[in-house]
């Protein structure tokens, strides 16, 4: 996709001495509100996130934070009003993608190949959940991502976690 | 011979139909999807009917992931909950014409689920079905496979592991 690619253009800019070294503060804000705003709009944009209402909350190479409010449509036991796990997975899936896509090494493409979740309690009814992503390592072609999945409690204790992998396009380099 | 004469046809398939929309309807997120479930005996076939909000990139376009784990995993939860209550509707334990949520056995919990991807999903209904390898008295391992076009070409499968409810 290529405002994946426009995504990891700035990742580079920001990375790239010109802007970084001795520029002013200004410009690096800038640069960080225009990268939060691309990846904002692309994973807003996504039908079946927008359905979920997911939200970006923070995105920085290697590591992507979404959210997704608590909606009565999405429960999946009526006894307890508590999230379907179907739904915690595609919060999880999403935030692990976009974390692989938003790589600045990579081309912005990206497919699961394989995602496990572990329940490890209940999401509270009526909170928000949280995600938070790592794409820890990749290879020339297979992203590694682990995720957690919290609610409003204060708890050690996460909702849930995941590990998958995720097909990757190295971007061509020398260009 | 004193054989019990069989009981009429509709009688019996009123009474699985009960239950088994019983069971899925009380489930907000299974009509959030819009799955519906197909019954023959008590095999099920789950139906994700396609819709444009499922989509997760629409440049392909192609199903979301998640649409696609999350219509695996009602799979495997109601496939699980139906083997379940088949057995207590058909060994009387419930009776099928007062059921309700208050009657219906609760369902099983996910303790991990975990999706492989196959092939990208087309913007078209794609079915599922649940095979339950094993159903202990605590734990139950639950196999599901989901197809498009062709039944034999699987675009994506799943295995989890569920907490069964407890018995009172």
């Amino acid at each position: 996709m290529e405002e994946w690619n426009a995504l990891a253009k700035l990742w580079g800019l920001r990375g790239n001495a010109p802007v970084k070294i001795n520029q002013s503060k200004q410009l690096e804000e800038r640069l960080a509100m225009e990268i939060d705003r691309v990846a904002r709009e692309l994973i807003e944009s996504l039908p079946f996130s927008r359905a979920l209402g997911m939200r970006l909350e923070e995105i920085e190479p290697g590591r992507t934070v979404l959210s997704m409010p608590y909606d009565e449509r999405l429960v999946g036991d009526p006894r307890t009003g508590v999230i379907h796990g179907g739904a915690v997975s595609a919060l999880m899936d999403t935030t692990a993608g976009a974390t692989v896509m938003a790589r600045p090494d990579g081309t912005g493409i990206t497919a699961t190949i394989d995602l496990r979740i572990d329940y490890m309690r209940p999401a509270r009814p009526g909170q928000r959940l949280t995600c938070e992503a790592h794409c820890y390592h990749a290879t020339r072609s297979v992203a590694f991502v682990r995720a957690v999945t919290r609610d409003e409690e204060d708890s050690d204790v996460p909702v849930a976690t995941a590990v998958g992998a995720f097909t990757f396009e190295r971007k061509e380099t020398g260009e | 011979m004193n054989a019990q004469r069989p009981e009429p046809v509709q009688v019996v398939k009123e009474r699985r139909d009960r239950a088994l929309s019983a069971l899925v309807q009380g489930v907000p997120y299974i009509s959030f999807l819009g799955i519906v479930f197909d019954r023959k005996g008590d095999e099920l076939t789950a139906i994700l009917p396609y819709r444009e909000a499922h989509i997760g990139n629409p440049d392909l376009p192609a199903l979301h992931g998640g649409a696609t784990a999350s219509f695996l995993e009602v799979t495997a939860i109601i496939g699980l909950g139906w083997a379940i209550l088949w057995e207590e509707i058909e060994s009387g334990r419930i009776d099928p014409t007062t059921i309700g949520p208050a009657t219906l056995p609760r369902l099983p919990k996910t303790i991990d689920f975990t999706v492989d991807y196959l092939r990208t999903g087309l913007p078209r209904d794609a079915y599922a079905r649940a095979r339950v390898n094993r159903s202990g008295r605590r734990y139950a391992s639950v196999h599901v496979e989901a197809w498009q076009d062709n039944r034999a070409r699987l675009f994506a499968q799943a295995t989890g592991h569920f907490l069964m409810p407890s018995r009172d």
